[in-house]
């Protein structure tokens, strides 16, 4: 009986753990796309400049010259309706720091919680898991570094430190885990770590990137991680641009849609195959309760006839069996739905600390209350056969057995 | 009170087995002797309605069992006959008195504590009320069989060998306590024995 409730358990559980996964996986890949159509960057795999620009977990393919993109970031393109330029390659604490402008947060409806946006270089606005996880409040200071991990050596502590200006509001989005500077801030964090040289600091408002509202054409030699591209109209010269740029650029151009709905197909595998075991456990595991179901049948059956002697009616005896198959089930379920919560909160740490997005153990899913309709049915049929069979004992021969 | 007329019944590939006639008045006590294979535990299976006769009838307090609807016979049973068995089984999960509770919900009977404690209590095994049926010796295992048979003050108490697995000692008490509860019920009561040692209690004997 233990045995079949642990499997019960187990199967359910699994079950429950990837439709969580799943439901909170598409929910996060959807809420970032942000109505972004198009992302353009440095040749490589489109996977990871999706992955990169737009979910933040990847690096960077490379950096593109602004010479290179110089035709997207013209405000008069026939097709294109904004170019959101982003600059990325250094971390705070593992919070990964973007160059970008204004428009970037409008991208996700990020509204302001506390003091403002950017408006100088080195000034910076927080999304909400940075203010809350690095405990940053406005005016706070602090030193960005180079890449994406934890690293003192790689540390910009030579440049002046990053100023805190403002905090977004939460939005279930990648913005929350982001550190958003104007794209000059960054061009001027590298300079001081390539010449090195030991430079008095000086203004920037009025110096070589002029004001942080100059546009970035004006800088043809300086270099931005990615653009990204959001149409006018998604007519058919829109949807050739991605083709052209693939063909005759250096540059490259990927379809966040199409990207994604690669990387669910690839996922899908693995999620297929543990569904598919998850399903053998709890197959194993209705099995199980029918064999200890019927087996316990033998031991008991003299209380069975006892009871019928008592005045128990095989109807009584039927309801009887197929209640404990039920109860079975129930409470599998119920160890398993469990089980599953647990481990996403667990799983759930384990993903920020690596991947900085935010998952819960702590939401119930419609799909989970098919589960229990499933639970059951497998726990009736399961003990449908030893119920019948009960019901069917012959109390004479069973009491002359005695 | 317990009235059969021409009662037969074979097991499948078995020999016809034929009953003489029965009649157990009201408060009466009867034992019925018999050999090993004469088929004595299938009269009482008949008499009990665990069995259906191939033909022939079994009134039970007026009632003519076959006349009973599967689930009314087991609701009749539960209630106006008790069931004695050579060995006392029991519900093994459910304490003294929760098993005899449970024949009182079974059979349809308002429960009764004070009844359960009561009928113990006259059995002499009223310090038991909260033990398992497995931890008590076979002679309390008896009278709590006693107990349940009675507990729900039936018409007709059948006892099959109640006392063959008992030692002399056992044997006399519970046949006496039998006795007395079947007269202190006014039950008509039918024992079924080979057992030798209870011939010369019972006036009125019916020979197999």
């Amino acid at each position: 009986m233990l045995l079949s409730l642990v499997l019960f358990a187990l199967g359910t559980g699994l079950i429950a753990l990837l439709l969580l996964l799943n439901s909170q996986l598409q929910d996060k890949f959807d809420k970032n796309l942000a109505g972004i159509d198009l992302v353009i960057g440095a040749k490589g795999s489109p996977l990871q400049l999706i992955l990169c620009n737009m979910y933040h977990i990847d690096a960077p393919t490379g950096n593109v010259s602004i010479a290179e993109v110089r035709p997207f970031l013209n405000p008069q393109h026939p097709l294109i309706k904004t170019a959101v330029p982003l600059s990325i390659g250094d971390n705070y604490k593992t919070y990964r720091l973007v160059g970008t402008d204004h428009r970037f947060p409008q991208l996700y409806n990020a509204e302001i919680a506390e003091g403002d946006l950017w408006e100088k270089t080195f000034e910076v606005t927080i999304g909400a898991s940075v203010a809350k996880d690095l405990n940053l409040k406005i005016g706070d200071k602090f030193f960005s570094s180079h890449g994406f991990i934890l690293d003192d050596d790689l540390a910009h502590d030579h440049t002046e430190p990053f100023v805190v200006r403002g905090i977004f509001k939460p939005t279930g989005a990648v913005i929350d885990q982001l550190i958003l500077t104007n794209t000059q801030s960054i061009w001027a964090v590298h300079e001081h770590t390539e010449t090195a040289e030991a430079e008095a600091p000086h203004n920037h408002d009025n110096d070589a990137y002029g004001n942080v509202h100059t546009p970035l054409i004006n800088f043809p030699d300086k270099d931005i991680t990615s653009l990204l591209v959001q149409f006018k109209g998604r007519n058919y010269q829109a949807l050739n641009m991605q083709r052209n740029i693939n063909e005759n650029t250096s540059l490259q151009a990927a379809t966040p849609a199409i990207e994604i709905n690669r990387l669910y197909a690839m996922m899908g595998v693995g999620e297929d195959a543990l569904r598919a075991l998850a399903l053998a456990i709890i197959a194993v595991s209705g099995l199980s309760v029918f064999i200890s179901l019927f087996s316990s049948l033998r031991e008991r059956r003299y209380e069975l006839a006892l009871m019928r002697v008592m005045g128990s009616s095989r109807r009584k005896l039927f309801a009887l069996i197929l209640l404990e198959g039920l109860i079975l089930a129930v409470l599998g379920y119920g160890i398993g739905l469990l089980l599953s919560h647990i481990s996403m909160e667990l799983l759930a740490g384990y993903m920020k600390d690596s991947y900085r997005y935010t998952f819960t153990g702590r939401i119930f899913l419609r799909e989970e209350l098919y589960l229990l309709g499933a639970a059951l049915l497998i726990g009736f049929v399961a003990a449908i056969i030893p119920a019948i069979q009960a019901s069917r004992m012959d109390i004479s021969t069973t009491l002359a057995e005695a | 009170m317990l009235h059969t007329a021409n009662l037969r019944f074979s097991y499948t590939g078995a020999a016809l087995l034929q009953f003489p006639d029965i009649r157990c008045e009201k408060g009466e006590h009867w034992l019925l002797l018999g050999q090993s294979g004469s088929g004595k535990t299938t009269l009482l299976h008949l008499l009990g309605g665990l069995l259906t006769a191939h033909s022939g009838t079994v009134q039970v307090a007026g009632t003519d069992l076959s006349r009973l609807s599967a689930a009314k016979l087991d609701r009749f049973r539960g209630k106006h006959i008790g069931i004695i068995f050579q060995r006392a089984h029991f519900v093994k999960a459910l304490t003294v008195a929760e098993n005899l509770m449970l024949a009182q919900q079974l059979a349809g009977v308002p429960i009764s504590k004070s009844r359960i404690e009561a009928l113990l209590e006259h059995l002499n095994v009223g310090h038991k009320l909260h033990a398992k049926p497995d931890r008590l010796s076979q002679g309390e295992q008896q009278r709590v069989a006693i107990a349940r048979a009675l507990v729900n003050q039936p018409a007709v108490i059948l006892a099959d060998e109640p006392t063959s697995a008992l030692d002399d000692v056992n044997c006399e008490e519970v046949i006496q306590l039998l006795e007395r509860e079947a007269q202190a019920v006014g039950a008509t009561l039918l024992v079924v024995t080979h057992d030798g040692r209870l011939r010369a209690r019972f006036e009125r004997q019916i020979q197999l």
